[in-house]
């Protein structure tokens, strides 16, 4: 573990430097346990992969202090269950309909389109982070075998509920955005609803996994096409 | 309730209160105004609370008519005032009558003006925060910048009081700024020979510069990290990609990202930074978390400790 400066309010603790379900599990209970501790002096955290970001008022303490509040919960933290976050399934219509980018993708993995959704579709990926774009969750780590580099040239306008992959990562658009991630399906759940409570169907540490749907069904579910 | 009848929105007018904090959970950036210090001075003309809502006016071009009686206030960048016909003067609070027609010319020194009106704006607020982000479609009307015919919703006021903001407590707004940097994220990436290029060249604003961040031309710096795994990024942050040209990251900007950083420029400068049209010239200096520290302290005193001037 080690603590850096950031910005002038803002300390970033980092647990390690690679994707790790056991890193990313000590990254949310550090989360959890410093926002108890920091209390009113806390503007903000940003959790990802391996690195806590703490953002503090500096009006009401310092980066003395905010060490010091690190360093004590870092000391109690404890072997964490990787797998206590909740599970949460998310239907996709995998298609070349849906996913302009699906034969691409299977044939540069020299592998069938059924092989792709089959492998996409047979694994449970651990929420890492959540960022980009408003309710945008980062998904690891996807099959080396179905891996693929960004698009070259990003497109300006990926579709809502796009699900896509960038290199050992996977997600679903949670809104009509620009965007380099290749496109295997769509999924028909709102990712992000600023009206609704909660305003999304997962957070940091919850695992996803995706479940194969027909067009019938993407349809009933409200998914648009 | 009445208020204010868009009648041109100007380049880029946005409804701003501080800012959306805490809800980088769920991916929202804090948006809020890119020149803290002069939104804050626009809220005090009109005895406002610190944060309340009001109008950031990117640019000039704004044409506002007043439905009631109120008294507002612009500060910020020098944008030409009138108010129904007649020239006025900013950083002082004006009465305007219902009929009166309020408009902010282009901007001849800076380019952010804020304008506040008595008891603030009365928009919703989302998160916790009216702030307008665009790109995420939050806060504000519908998450986007002002249009024409949009109604700005407040309350009728008195015509008094009427402040001015002291001559010496106005900040000049040059085509230079210094950006005081605090070292830090990935800093030992870049060795002492990129560190003593970052901070002995002049660099230019280019025009890939928006509320996300404002990106520079000049020295390259490198680092010896061609990516790192995602981030949380803190405003102010400096971003450099693979070209070695830096990017401040400012109010609008992800929550996350991957690329190198060797520090983060204080707020209090990337006020000024904001300020700066493509083509202005900035050059960095280091000072250390404490400095950072004490000037922030001692800005925040002096801004709540001077006395606005009674005009009568």
């Amino acid at each position: 573990m080690r603590v850096e400066i950031a910005g002038e309010n803002a300390l970033i603790i980092y647990f390690g430097e690679q994707t790790d379900p056991r890193i990313s599990a000590q990254v949310q209970q550090a989360e959890r346990l410093l926002r108890r501790q920091l209390g009113g002096d806390l503007i903000d955290m940003v959790a990802s992969y391996a690195s806590l970001l703490v953002i503090y008022d500096p009006l009401r303490t310092d980066h003395f202090a905010v060490r010091s509040a690190i360093r004590q919960v870092v000391d109690g933290l404890e072997e964490h269950d990787a797998q206590a976050g909740q599970v949460v399934a998310l239907p996709v219509y995998y298609s070349e309909e849906s996913g302009p980018d699906l034969a691409d993708l299977a044939k540069s993995a020299g592998l069938s389109v059924e092989e792709v959704i089959q492998i996409h579709s047979s694994q449970e990926y651990r929420v890492y982070a959540i960022g980009f774009a408003p309710g945008f969750a980062y998904l690891g780590e996807v099959d080396p075998r179905i891996a693929a580099p960004r698009l070259s040239t990003p497109r300006l306008k990926v579709p809502r509920g796009a699900v896509a992959i960038a290199d050992q990562q996977t997600a679903v658009y949670p809104a009509v955005s620009p965007g380099g991630w290749n496109l295997i399906g769509l999924c028909p759940t709102p990712m992000f609803n600023p009206d609704a409570d909660p305003t999304m169907p997962v957070q940091v540490g919850d695992r996803v996994t995706f479940r194969p749907i027909e067009r019938e069904e993407f349809i009933a579910l409200g998914g648009e096409l | 309730m009445s208020g204010f009848n868009v009648v041109q929105p100007g380049l880029l007018t946005l409804i701003q209160d501080a800012g959306r904090f805490g809800y980088h959970g769920i991916g929202l950036t804090t948006g809020g105004p890119l020149d803290r210090e002069a939104f804050f001075w626009a809220n005090r003309l009109c005895e406002n609370a610190l944060e309340a809502t009001a109008l950031e006016v990117s640019f000039g071009g704004l044409v506002l008519e007043a439905q009631v009686d109120t008294r507002i206030a612009v500060t910020g960048a020098q944008m030409p005032l009138k108010i129904a016909g007649q020239e006025a003067a900013a950083w002082e609070t004006h009465a305007v009558k219902a009929g009166d027609k309020i408009e902010l010319g282009f901007a001849t020194a800076g380019s952010r003006a804020y304008l506040a009106v008595a008891g603030g704006f009365n928009v919703a607020a989302q998160f916790g925060s009216t702030a307008t982000v665009t790109r995420e479609g939050i806060g504000g009307l519908a998450g986007e910048k002002i249009q024409q015919g949009d109604q700005l919703l407040c309350a009728a006021s008195g015509s008094e009081p009427r402040w001015q903001v002291p001559v010496a407590a106005r900040p000049n707004y040059g085509k230079f700024a210094e950006l005081r940097v605090i070292l830090g994220y990935q800093q030992a990436s870049f060795d002492s020979v990129q560190q003593a290029l970052f901070f002995s060249s002049e660099y230019t604003l280019s025009d890939r510069a928006d509320r996300m961040g404002f990106r520079l031309e000049g020295q390259p710096v490198k680092s010896t990290l061609d990516g790192i795994l995602s981030e949380g990024i803190c405003h102010g942050a400096i971003q450099i990609p693979a070209d070695g040209q830096p990017i401040v990251l400012l109010n609008d900007r992800q929550t996350i990202g991957g690329y190198p950083k060797i520090g983060s420029v204080i707020a209090r400068d990337t006020a000024r930074l904001a300020q700066l049209m493509p083509g202005a010239k900035v050059m960095f200096t280091q000072i250390s978390m404490e400095e950072a520290h004490n000037i922030n302290c001692l800005e925040t005193r002096r801004f709540m400790t001077t006395e606005l001037v009674a005009l009568h």
